[in-house]
C-alpha cells in the first residue's frame, strides 16, 4: 500500500487518505461481505458504518500503543484478540443504545471482527506508525468504508424500496421521538406512484442486486481510473490474505 | 430427522451463504478463478466449518453456564484460529498428498467470515451439538457448490468481450449477481417440501 512508500503524509493526508484514494470498499476491495450484507437500507449501512469506525479507531489505537510489546511471531492472533475484544464492546454499546439497528445488523456486528479492512489497517499502518495517526487512520478509512456503504444503500433502497433513510429514528433513538421535527425517512414510492406508473425495482434489495450495484460502482471507479491513467481495482486484502494466493 | 435435511436444505441451496447471506465472499471472489482451486478451496471450508462448529458447541454451553456469553466472539475466533493451525501441522506431518492439495487454503481461513459467521449463527439459533454440525455441514456444501459453480461461469467470462470499465472485479460481481438470481428459484423450497 502507499503508506509504506510515502514515508511522511502528514496528520491530514493521513485523514483524508481513506476517503477516495485508498477506498477500502471501492479501491481495495475489502470488507465486501459486510457492504453487500447491509446495504439493503441506508439506515442499516449507517449503523454498520458507524460501528465499523469505532472499533477501527479503537483497534488502531490499541495495537499501536503494543505495537513494541506484541512480538512479530504471533502478531496476527495478538491483532485479532484486540480487535474482537473491541467488537464485542461496540457490540455491547450497539445493543444498549440503538437496539433496533443491533436486530437489523444481526450476525453480521460480530462479523465486524473478520473485516479485511480493520485487521489490514492493524497490520499495514497501526504497527508501524505512531498512536495519534494510527487513531486518525482508523477514522479516515472508516469514513471511506461509510461513505462507499452509503452511495451503495441509497441506491439500493431508493431504486429497490422507494424510500430514502427509512425507519431514521431507530438509528437516533436516545433523542427522543420528535428530536427532528418527527422526520422518519422518505417515502420516495408513494409519490412515483402517485404521478406516474414506476414502481420500485424490488431485485436490488435482493442479494443478487447487491451484487449488481457494486459491480456497477466498481466498473465507475475503474473508468475514472482508466480516464486518470490508473489500473483498474483489484483485489488486495493485506493481512486479510484471504484472496490472491491461489497461484502459488 | 426432518430438523437435520432442512438445516441442509436452507445450508445448501435457500439461505446459500456466499448468494444469500453474503459470507465467504472474499475467498467466492478471489479463489475462483480455477475449477481445481475452487473445489480445494470449497473443501477445506466444508471440514474447517463442520469441525469448527463442533469444536465450538461445548465452548458456547460452557461459557453459557459461567455466565460469560458475551465472551463469545473472541473465544470463537480464537478456537478457529488455534483450530486451522493444529490441523496444517496434522496435515503437513502425517498426511502429505491431503497437505499439497489443501494446504495453501488452510491459512486463508481463519479470516474467512463464513466459519466465524456459522459458529455464531449456530450459537444464536440455539442449536444442539448434532444440529450444530449438520448446519455447518450444510453451509460448507452450500459454499463448496457456489464457488464450483462460480469458477465455471468464470472460465466463460474468460473468452467473452468485456467493456474495458467492466473487466476483472466488476464484471465478476455482476456474474455472481446472475448466479445468485438463479438462486432465488430454491426460495420457498424448504417449506414447499413442509420441511421448515
Amino acid at each position: 500500500m502507499a503508506n509504506e512508500n510515502t514515508p511522511k503524509v502528514g496528520a491530514l493526508g493521513t485523514l483524508t487518505n481513506g476517503f477516495v484514494k485508498e477506498n477500502p470498499v471501492l479501491r481495495l476491495v475489502l470488507g465486501t461481505c459486510p457492504t453487500l450484507a447491509v446495504s439493503t437500507s441506508m439506515v442499516s449501512a449507517i449503523g454498520m458504518g458507524i460501528a465499523t469506525i469505532m472499533v477501527l479507531i479503537l483497534s488502531n489505537t490499541i495495537i499501536s500503543l503494543f505495537k513494541r510489546i506484541i512480538p512479530s511471531k504471533v502478531r496476527i492472533p495478538a491483532y485479532i484478540v484486540v480487535i474482537s475484544s473491541m467488537v464485542t464492546v461496540v457490540s455491547m454499546l450497539v445493543k444498549a443504545f440503538v437496539p433496533v439497528i443491533y436486530e437489523a445488523l444481526g450476525v453480521y456486528l460480530p462479523l465486524i471482527t473478520v473485516n479485511c479492512i480493520i485487521l489490514g489497517r492493524a497490520e499495514s499502518f497501526a504497527s508501524k506508525n505512531s498512536v495519534i495517526l494510527s487513531a486518525l487512520d482508523g477514522l479516515g478509512m472508516g469514513i471511506g468504508f461509510l461513505a462507499a456503504l452509503f452511495s451503495i444503500s441509497f441506491l439500493r433502497e431508493f431504486v429497490g424500496s422507494g424510500t430514502l433513510l427509512n425507519n431514521f429514528t431507530s438509528l437516533v433513538p436516545f433523542l427522543g421521538e420528535n428530536a427532528l421535527g418527527g422526520f422518519n425517512g422518505l417515502d420516495v414510492a408513494s409519490f412515483f406512484a402517485q404521478n406516474t406508473n414506476l414502481e420500485p425495482v424490488k431485485l436490488l434489495i435482493l442479494p443478487a442486486g447487491g451484487f449488481l450495484i457494486y459491480g456497477f460502482i466498481m466498473a465507475l471507479v475503474n473508468r475514472m481510473n482508466h480516464k486518470k491513467g490508473k489500473p483498474s481495482v483489484t483485489m488486495g486484502c493485506e493481512g486479510c490474505n484471504a484472496c490472491e494466493k491461489e497461484a502459488k | 430427522m426432518k430438523t437435520y435435511i432442512a438445516l441442509l436444505v436452507m445450508g445448501i441451496l435457500t439461505s446459500n451463504f456466499v448468494l444469500a447471506r453474503f459470507l465467504g465472499i472474499c475467498p467466492f471472489l478471489g479463489v475462483s478463478r480455477k475449477q481445481d482451486t475452487a473445489v480445494g478451496m470449497g473443501l477445506a471450508v466444508t471440514g474447517v466449518m463442520t469441525l469448527a462448529a463442533a469444536i465450538a458447541h461445548p465452548f458456547n454451553v460452557l461459557l453459557g453456564k459461567i455466565g460469560l456469553e458475551y465472551l463469545q466472539t473472541t473465544v470463537f475466533i480464537l478456537i478457529i484460529a488455534s483450530l486451522v493451525q493444529i490441523l496444517e501441522i496434522i496435515i503437513k506431518r502425517f498426511i502429505k498428498s491431503l497437505y499439497s492439495a489443501f494446504g495453501i487454503f488452510l491459512p486463508l481461513i481463519t479470516t474467512n467470515c463464513a466459519v466465524l459467521g456459522i459458529v455464531i449463527i449456530n450459537a444464536q439459533s440455539g442449536y444442539n451439538f448434532p444440529q450444530s454440525v449438520v448446519s455447518s455441514l450444510g453451509a460448507g456444501l452450500g459454499f463448496l457448490l457456489a464457488i464450483f459453480m462460480f469458477s465455471v461461469v468464470r472460465s466463460k467470462i474468460n473468452e467473452a468481450h468485456v467493456p474495458p470499465s467492466f473487466r476483472g472485479m466488476p464484471i465478476t460481481l455482476v456474474a455472481a449477481s446472475i448466479v445468485s438470481l438463479s438462486f432465488m428459484g430454491f426460495t420457498g423450497i424448504a417449506q414447499g417440501l413442509g420441511l421448515a
